[in-house]
């Protein structure tokens, strides 16, 4: 098996498994996190594709990516703190 | 040679990546498997930007996957704070095995401070 399709493997697995948590639960901080994982995930996604096609516009896509999944995330942890974000 | 690295340093990133999440599949509170998973995925990606890196050198697209993993390796650390915060702010209870809270005891020791500094005020 080559590289790129065993890092395709690992990572749709490990995709999986993030939205297996994201659909159980139980609390709304564990799917908080999981959607925080798989935004990294993508991330790998992105640079694995970059690999295998040789076209760095992939890398472009996992930096806005990162970008917007750690706004997401600190945006989602203020709404669970129940409060406004001038606090 | 630095195919062969990157090879190496990709592989070992992905099985971080495994790990990460079977961790947060299979721990059993909100903290545990924050701490497990965020841990785990960042170091496992970073490895698999570094790997892009070392196998084309600092061409383009090598300046930009390190850019991304240093991102990443700034940011992850802080949205996993943030959500920790938020989980114990909200009040989701920890796992009831687990031994300490320190970040309660700190936080019931702000709440009477805050009394105090009104009770002087009044």
């Amino acid at each position: 098996m080559s590289l790129i399709a065993f890092a395709m493997w690992v990572l749709v697995i490990a995709s999986f498994l993030c939205l297996y948590r994201i659909g159980k639960g139980p609390t709304p901080p564990d799917r908080i996190v999981s959607i925080d994982i798989l935004g990294t995930l993508i991330v790998g996604f992105c640079a694995v594709l970059a690999l295998a096609t040789g076209q760095d516009f992939y890398i472009n896509v996992a930096i806005a990516w990162a970008l917007l999944s750690f706004i997401g995330t600190l945006a989602l942890a203020k709404y669970l703190e129940g409060r406004a974000f001038h606090e | 040679m630095s195919e062969s690295i990157s090879d190496v340093m990709m592989v070992v990133g992905l099985l971080f990546d495994l790990m990460g999440t079977i961790g947060l599949v299979r721990l059993p509170d909100v903290y545990n498997r924050l701490q497990a998973a965020t841990k785990c995925v960042t170091l496992g990606t970073c490895l698999i930007l570094v790997g892009l890196l070392v196998r084309n050198g600092f061409d383009a697209l090598g300046v930009k996957a390190l850019l991304c993993a240093l991102f990443v390796l700034l940011t992850s650390p802080v949205g996993a704070h943030a959500i920790a915060r938020g989980a114990h702010i909200s009040g989701v209870l920890l796992w009831e095995k687990s031994v300490c809270d320190a970040y309660l005891a700190d936080r019931t020791k702000e709440r009477s401070g805050e009394a105090d500094a009104q009770t002087k005020n009044a």
